[in-house]
């Protein structure tokens, strides 16, 4: 059977892994070769690498990170973080990543999801959402994490977080799936280092409307967190950061425990 | 030495890297000339069966493909290079390369299409490509078809998504996986450590 998907994110700006708090204050959280080769040996399924500076300058730093954790790394892989071009896309799987995610470049220009679909596969293009709940409209209350869920909704942020639109997550999650995206990852900003547990309300719309494989992300703080994304949000794969960067726990101890509960992993 | 086939479509990088990574002399190649030299010939691939088809014609590889597989030389084929070996897909109009008898179709099911992530393998052949490598072990898949070999006795292994369906093909020295071994961790490098042993032992 197809296992649930345990992929650590590693934020690099500089050259360095970080960890930031909703989206902003950042911690330093080591080298990202040697942090990728640790989350390896500990049974990673996957990794992400978001490059979140991402200016001219950065992006070679980022491409050299790419090309040594590709030498020794041999699981999949995705980096993003500023693509915004074909041309980014080809170079960043050229120096040995296996897909990239787009997302704000994706918003600006959709058609950037089918051109890079049709010129190097789908399952190499990964959709990044960010969302924030909003109210419906018409509706008048910030305090939203206890609104009922029928009165809410999600915008896409764009910027790493910093710049709303008025664009709908779930219908951009439908659209980016039709233009050739291979899977979704979709990031909560409300629950985002919090570490208070993922918008499962989110994915699981998302997931039930979905037919390419959903990775939830923003908000794990612990096992039940992670437990809860794949069952109730119905999640193909957690993303999660903060939890394994500051060893906290192993990847290989949450598999066993989720194992533990019904889920299938691969251990 | 190795020819990895380039003919521009597919993850040349992670193969190779993961080749070098067991020790393998690599030659990434569209050269016919240099497929024939080769002791061992992997044929790697992503992306749409037609494509395929018409990227190695153009790149004049065909004929040493035969060639390499009729001598039965040491010959790895991977993901949608295990699919263009079959004689047709249910994916392209275009034949396959028919050096395998069977067609390569989609899944039938509800279940989400592509697969994508790690599944386990059920070893049905005793097979040197597939040597120290436990019935059950994970590896990493990404695809929406499958083959469906005409001759059973291909079968290498077997993995279940929905039901269960071939996930790898061998015969002598030809093993050809949908699954991606360049990504599926230990278990990946254990298998091409065993091609190189294979190519060695026919050098």
């Amino acid at each position: 059977m197809l296992a649930k998907r345990i992929i650590p994110c590693l934020d690099v700006t500089g050259g360095r892994v970080v960890k930031g708090v909703k989206y902003f204050d950042h911690v330093d959280a080591g080298d990202p070769v040697e942090q990728a080769a640790n989350y390896d040996r500990q049974g990673a399924d996957e990794l992400v690498f978001l490059d979140i500076t991402a200016s001219l300058d950065h992006r070679d730093i980022m491409l050299d990170i790419v090309r040594r954790v590709a030498e020794q790394v041999f699981i999949p892989f995705t980096v993003g973080g500023g693509v915004r071009t074909v041309e980014d896309i080809r170079e960043i799987l050229k120096a040995g990543a296996d897909k990239t995610s787009i997302m704000t470049a994706a918003i600006q220009d959709p058609d950037l999801v089918n051109k890079g679909a049709e010129r190097f596969g789908s399952q190499c293009i990964v959709v990044a959402i960010d969302a924030k709940r909003v109210p419906r409209e018409g509706r008048d209350d910030s305090n939203l994490g206890y609104a009922p869920d029928e009165e809410i909704e999600w915008v896409v942020y764009t910027h790493g977080g910093h710049r709303p639109t008025t664009v709908d997550a779930l219908a951009w999650a439908a659209e980016a799936e039709e233009r050739g995206a291979g899977e979704l990852l979709v990031t909560s900003m409300d629950a985002d280092g919090t570490k208070a547990g993922y918008d499962i309300e989110l994915l699981r719309r998302i997931s039930e409307r979905a037919s390419i494989p959903v990775i939830a992300s923003g908000g794990a703080g612990t096992v039940d967190h992670l437990y809860e994304a794949l069952t109730l949000g119905k999640a193909d794969a957690v993303l999660a950061a903060s939890i394994f960067h500051f060893g906290e726990t192993t990847v290989q101890t949450v598999k066993q425990e989720l194992a533990a509960r019904g889920i299938t992993m691969r251990l | 030495m190795i020819a990895l086939i380039d003919y521009g479509m597919g993850n040349l990088g992670s193969v190779e890297k993961a080749l070098v990574k067991v020790g393998c002399e690599v030659r990434v190649t569209a050269d016919a000339g240099v497929i024939r030299e080769a002791a061992g010939v992997v044929l790697p691939g992503v992306g749409a069966f037609d494509d395929c088809m018409i990227n190695l014609k153009a790149a004049g590889v065909i004929p040493a493909i035969e060639a390499a597989v009729a001598a039965d030389k040491p010959f790895l084929g991977i993901c949608l290079g295990l699919q263009v070996l079959f004689e047709s897909s249910e994916e392209g109009k275009l034949p396959g390369l028919g050096l395998l008898p069977g067609k390569v179709v989609r899944f039938r099911h509800d279940l989400k299409v592509p697969q994508i992530g790690w599944n386990q393998i059920a070893v049905r052949q005793d097979c040197p490509q597939l040597r120290g490598i436990a019935d059950g072990s994970w590896v990493y898949f990404v695809h929406s078809f499958y083959p469906e070999p005409a001759d059973e006795t291909l079968t290498a292994t077997v993995t279940n998504y929905g039901y269960d369906f071939v996930s790898a093909v061998r015969r002598g020295n030809l093993f050809a996986s949908q699954w991606h071994p360049e990504k599926s961790a230990a278990v990946g490098l254990h298998v091409l450590e065993n091609f190189r042993h294979l190519v060695e032992a026919a050098q």
